[in-house]
């Protein structure tokens, strides 16, 4: 077992990582780190590799060359290490991904009972607390397509809380919900980025970034360009392909 | 010749459909399980087991299922193994019914959005628990016409086992037709069993598959 980490140790650690899809390479000399408490907003061009960059994390993708710590553990071929790390990490998808045959309750009490050997009686008391905490506990009998998308992803969002997460990754969280539901979403966001949950985002929300940031990381073509506090990288990007892609996405 | 009337040859015949319905309960039965066996194998272990398994799944699809009957009749006996017309029909069908359901069932399983794999892999499960509560209940619904289907197709196919010797349905409308020298009325009857065993599957899937979709 991993030693338990110390303050020094960042949640996550991503060290010259590279990765290729057959002779594509979508991830260039990655290099990344996140301490404890840290709110990161990975933003960039579709294609980009932003999305690839965070499967890597709970390794939903594998990378080639590199090293990944989350928590100290890292991620190799170690089927033990790589649920470990999943069970500590939480992800909320672009498509919610609810099971669509069980209801809400059982959706976020199925990893709970199943992986953490949660009773159901315990189970399904903090899954009630976590969907209060995204304002729609009265909707915990119901069946995943009887929500709206918004609804979807809170729910998706509190599933993810269920498990107790050290650090939650968000692909893209609002990029499939129609305008009216983003807000609804982003104010779940802002709550957790308020309690201090570690958390790594991707995505085109400008406005979430710049209040909720710590870090912004701007990617391109596979490779981080710029990564700078909100206020440097909204008010003084450095790179030029950084100034392009922010008049593209703030000219509106 | 042989004097029979209808109320001789319909129970006889009726008779030996119960050994029909029990070869193609073993075969539905051990091919089930064993198509479950070879999907948990073919995704719990990609690499070998995927290899493994589409060789086993193409080699029971590109061989007559007649030839498989005569390879466990007669080779079984050969490794010192002594089988009844029973065992070795049940043997060969279970391990034709293993192949193509497994197929089947792969199809529905791909079938499945990616994402909930995904879901389920990031949310610490382990692959039994990710199968068992999140991708094979998905599937289910998905693969019961097509299974339904096959195990009809399999309840007909059972009557290949009277090649061997295995007095089922067929073999039992044989011996009465040759006795009675009315092969029309004999056969006649016996493709109304037959039909009379698989309506009733068609109807039980379409209830079953209406039953699902209004459960979700």
């Amino acid at each position: 077992m991993p030693l338990p980490p110390d303050a020094a140790t960042p949640m996550i650690e991503m060290r010259h990582v590279n990765k290729w899809y057959g002779d594509f390479q979508v991830l260039k000399d990655i290099s990344l780190s996140v301490s404890k408490g840290e709110r990161v907003v990975i933003c960039g061009p579709s294609g980009s590799g932003k999305s690839t960059a965070i499967r890597c994390i709970n390794r939903l993708e594998q990378h080639q060359q590199g090293q990944i710590f989350v928590e100290g553990v890292e991620l190799t071929d170690k089927v033990k290490n790589i649920e470990h790390v999943r069970r500590e990490v939480g992800m909320v998808f672009q498509q919610f991904n609810l099971v669509p045959h069980l209801t809400i309750l059982d959706n976020l009490t199925l990893a709970p009972r199943r992986v953490r050997k949660q009773s159901r009686k315990e189970a399904e008391a903090r899954a009630m607390q976590y969907l209060e905490r995204v304002k729609i506990a009265e909707q915990a009998h119901k069946y995943p397509s009887q929500l709206s998308g918004g609804q979807q992803q809170r729910v998706a969002i509190a599933r993810s809380l269920c498990m107790e997460p050290h650090i939650l990754l968000f692909d893209e969280p609002t990029s499939a919900l129609d305008p009216e539901m983003i807000k609804e979403v982003l104010d779940v966001m802002v709550s957790l980025a308020e309690d201090h949950m570690t958390m790594i985002c991707v995505t085109h929300e400008m406005g979430f970034a710049r209040t909720v940031a710590d870090k912004i990381v701007f990617m391109d073509h596979g490779q981080i360009i710029e990564m700078a506090p909100p206020q440097e990288f909204f008010t003084a990007p450095r790179n030029p392909r950084t100034q392009l892609f922010l008049s593209q996405v703030l000219s509106h | 010749m042989v004097e029979l009337s209808l109320t001789q040859i319909v129970p006889f015949l009726l008779l030996a459909a119960r050994w029909t319905l029990l070869l193609s309960a073993i075969a539905f039965v051990g091919g089930g399980v064993g198509a479950t066996l070879l999907l948990l194998w073919r995704y719990g272990a990609p690499r070998v087991g995927g290899r493994a398994t589409s060789l086993f799944i193409q080699l029971f699809q590109g061989t007559p299922l007649l030839l498989q009957l005569f390879l466990v009749f007669f080779g079984l006996p050969m490794i010192g193994i002594d089988v009844t017309p029973l065992m070795a029909a049940g043997v060969a069908l279970t391990l034709y019914a293993s192949a193509f359901l497994a197929e089947i069932w792969r199809g529905c399983v791909d079938s499945i959005p990616r994402g909930q794999w995904d879901a389920s892999d990031s949310l610490g499960m382990t692959f039994l628990i990710q199968m068992r509560y999140v991708i094979l209940p998905q599937s289910l619904r998905i693969a019961i016409p097509p299974t339904v289907g096959f195990l009809v197709q399999l309840l007909k196919s059972t009557a290949l086992a009277s090649i061997v010797g295995f007095n089922e349905l067929t073999r039992s409308g044989q011996i009465v037709a040759n006795a009675t020298f009315q092969p029309f009325i004999v056969y006649g009857l016996v493709a109304l069993i037959y039909f009379a065993m698989c309506y009733p599957l068609t109807v039980g899937s379409r209830v079953l598959e209406r039953r699902l979709r209004t459960a979700r």
